[in-house]
This record gives C-alpha cells, sequence and structure tokens, in this order.
C-alpha cells in the first residue's frame, strides 16, 4: 500500500456475493464507480434469477419443470440456450446445457456473466478492471499503470500452492475442476464421471470462452490437451490426478518471467 | 504495496480485499500509531509471513472477531478471524458440520486453505488466484459477518 500524498484518486473494490459463488470487482481507474458497480452488481443478480438452478422460480427452474416454455422465456435465457448450443458443437458436445439431470447451462452463464459485467464497466468509462466470479476472471487493461495483471493458479492438490503465475493485458483466465463437492463434472455422453484430470485452466481474451473450453476439456479427461492446443489464441495448463502438470505449447507467451515454462 | 493489498484470491481474499480496502478507508496510513496496540504473535501464528508486507506505517492492529453463525443443510458454521493491520491472519471455523467423512474432509482442508491463499497471495505479488472454488455459502456468509464487524 502506498503512502497516500493528498487526497487518493477513486478507485474502487466491491465484492458481491451471488450466483452462489463470490464475485469482486475491482476497478483500478481514478474516478467514482459507484453508479458503475450498481449496474454490475443489478446485473449479477438479474443473472442469477433467471439462470439459478437452485431458486426455484427461476426460468432455468420452470424449463425444467415445464411451467415455462422456451417460447416464453426471456431473450436472454433464449439467447443463452442457443449460444450452448453453439458451444456444444464447437467442442464436440463434451461441452452441453442438457445434463443427464435436465437443462442446466450453468457452465456457460457464469463466465458470460463476468465477461457482460465487464463490458458494463467499460461501458462506464473503465478500461482497467477485473470482474472475478469464483476464480475465473475478465481483466481489462492492467491492474496499474505499466503493470500487466498476474494471476496465479492455485494447485489444484494442495491449494496453499500456486503451480505458476500468468501475466498479461487484456486476457481471461478460468480454471474448473473438481471441487470440495467431489467430482462435479460429468461426460455428457456416457453420465459417468470423469477421472484423471485435476483441474484445467484455460487463458484467452474471454472469460466465457475459457471457461467454456475449461470445462469442455475436464469432461474430455486425458484427451484434452490436444485438443487444448488446437485452440487459436489459448493457453492451458492442465493438471492430472497424478499431480503431473502440462502446459500447451503456447503457454510460455503469457507465462511471468519469474515463473518461466 | 497496492498489488498485495488489493489481492483477490479466489472467494476468500475477495473478502480480505473488501476488509483491507475498508480497514484503510477508516485509518488512514498517517492515524497515529500511538493509539493502536503493536502486533503480538497470536498463538496459531503461522501466518507471520504477512508482517513481511512493506508498509509505509507500520501501525499494527490485532483484532480477533467472531462471525455469526450460519445455518446451513448441512449444519450450523461459525468462523472466527483475526485481523492484524488490515489482514486477516488467520480464519477458523469454530463451529462446522462434522457429521459425516465428507464433511470432516472439507473442513480439514477449507481452514487452512483460507488462511494459506492469503499468506500466498501476498508473498507472489499476484492480483488474483484462478482455480477451483470453494464455494460454501455458510462459510462465506459467517466469514462476512465476521468482516462486517471488524
Amino acid at each position: 500500500m502506498t503512502t497516500p500524498t493528498g487526497p487518493e484518486p477513486a478507485a474502487a473494490t466491491h465484492v458481491e456475493h451471488v450466483m452462489g459463488t463470490v464475485f469482486s470487482i475491482a476497478v483500478r481507474d481514478p474516478g467514482q464507480w459507484d453508479a458503475a458497480i450498481a449496474d454490475v452488481v443489478a446485473w449479477l443478480h438479474r443473472v442469477d434469477g433467471l439462470f439459478s438452478t437452485y431458486k426455484p422460480d427461476s426460468e432455468i427452474s420452470r424449463l425444467r419443470d415445464g411451467r415455462l416454455t422456451i417460447e416464453a422465456a426471456d431473450p436472454l435465457v433464449r439467447s443463452i440456450l442457443d449460444r450452448c448450443r453453439d458451444y456444444e458443437e464447437q467442442t464436440d458436445q463434451y461441452f452441453t446445457a442438457y445434463l443427464p439431470g435436465g437443462l442446466d447451462p450453468s457452465g456457460l452463464v457464469k463466465g458470460w456473466a463476468i465477461e457482460q459485467a465487464s463490458q458494463l464497466l467499460r461501458q462506464h468509462g473503465s478500461s482497467n478492471h477485473a470482474v472475478n466470479g469464483g476464480g475465473d476472471m475478465q481483466l481489462a487493461g492492467e491492474s496499474a499503470p505499466g503493470q500487466p495483471w498476474r494471476v496465479g493458479i492455485s494447485d489444484p492438490h494442495d491449494r496453499s500452492k500456486l503451480l505458476t503465475v500468468v501475466t498479461g493485458r487484456d486476457l481471461a483466465v478460468a480454471t474448473s475442476g473438481t471441487s470440495e463437492r467431489g467430482d462435479h463434472i460429468v461426460n455428457p455422453r456416457t453420465g459417468s464421471i470423469r477421472h484423471g484430470l485435476a483441474s484445467v485452466t484455460v487463458i484467452g481474451p474471454s472469460v466465457e470462452q475459457a471457461d467454456v473450453f475449461a470445462t469442455a476439456a475436464m469432461a474430455m479427461g486425458s484427451p484434452a490437451l490436444t485438443w487444448l492446443d488446437s485452440l487459436p489464441g489459448h493457453h492451458a495448463l492442465v493438471v492430472y490426478d497424478d499431480k503431473t502438470e502440462v502446459r500447451t505449447s503456447s503457454f510460455h507467451l503469457i507465462a511471468a518471467s519469474d515463473h518461466p515454462v | 504495496m497496492r498489488r498485495v493489498l488489493l489481492a483477490v484470491v479466489s472467494t476468500v481474499t475477495g473478502l480480505v480485499m473488501l476488509l483491507s480496502f475498508k480497514t484503510h478507508a477508516v485509518v488512514p496510513a498517517g492515524a497515529a500509531a500511538s493509539e493502536v496496540a503493536p502486533a503480538t504473535p497470536a498463538a496459531s501464528a503461522s501466518s507471520t509471513t504477512t508482517t513481511t508486507t512493506p508498509k509505509a506505517v507500520t501501525s499494527a492492529v490485532t483484532k480477533t472477531v467472531t462471525g455469526d453463525s450460519v445455518d446451513t443443510r448441512w449444519g450450523p458454521v461459525q468462523v472466527k478471524i483475526t485481523v492484524t493491520s488490515g489482514k486477516i491472519t488467520s480464519a477458523v471455523a469454530v463451529v462446522y458440520p462434522q457429521s459425516n467423512g465428507r464433511d470432516q474432509e472439507i473442513n480439514s482442508y477449507a481452514v487452512p486453505t483460507l488462511q494459506q491463499e492469503t499468506v500466498t497471495a501476498n508473498s507472489a505479488s499476484i492480483d488474483m488466484v484462478s482455480g477451483a472454488t470453494y464455494t460454501s455459502n455458510g462459510y462465506i456468509q459467517s466469514l462476512q459477518s465476521a468482516l462486517n464487524k471488524v
């Protein structure tokens, strides 16, 4: 923390508990950001209200049990379900909103909501900010003038440790993994739970894409690395159950210089 | 060390960040250090590395706060935190579900994770951490209520 030498230009940080996790919004541009952050918070709660699978009256819950038809759903819901289909094609069906347990576009919704939140901040005039939803993040501009963002990737086998640090400007980082809830990523083709991977981190320009790709890679299991390596403009770190780490071939491009590949 | 102050570690340091920000806003760095007690090493202090963070003014205030007990479907959760100079140096679930092996497994690492992620973030000079998230709502709610009382 620098010592304030006068009235410090206001940046802003905000933490919001929503969508079953914690969102952090950090605006690093000087200025007053209360209105912008209020817009972002309202947006996140709106998304939660539409898409939560835990809220019995969300549109997704009502679609699941037939109380709502797709035709009558909010345009945002229809648009997300369409987009889920696009991602199903891009991921060879390893990402899907149509899980054995019923309709669940959650794998797309969080990343999309984060990215839209970042866009909202841009519309309010911020070009340097972070929106972090439970460890998946869109990072706009820089963390401070002349300083790129630095993001630690936590070790899924020992979360007190960082495996590495990646760095960059205008980037997104998303990690998918087995969580404290247990192996929660299901292979949509078989309904079975995939083992083999402990976590997949994807770095790219868009957190929506990065999050979907990380989720699809977890569902793919061991063959994921080849697929991740083929994604243009993306870099990935795969950690296997046996603690082996493998990086895609372009990972050095975003590795922090004090954490070389 | 703006980077450290604004560090966001997964869910948890997001809350730390809020706390740091709030504390700083309330206590300007130039506040009289004589008004506050020096930090005393906590009995369970495995987190002394946080004190290596360079600070322009090293006025250390240590405070321990217990959050509300939050009912979850698995049972009540209550978190106690120790805050030194605006940073969480310890976070312990004093009440948590232990009715099955899964609960015990979760709790065996949730608390160390909370503490260690904070320390790790401070030492690695990073802005954020990406990783599969610990999202126990009860834990976070109790932690947040503790932060609100600081």
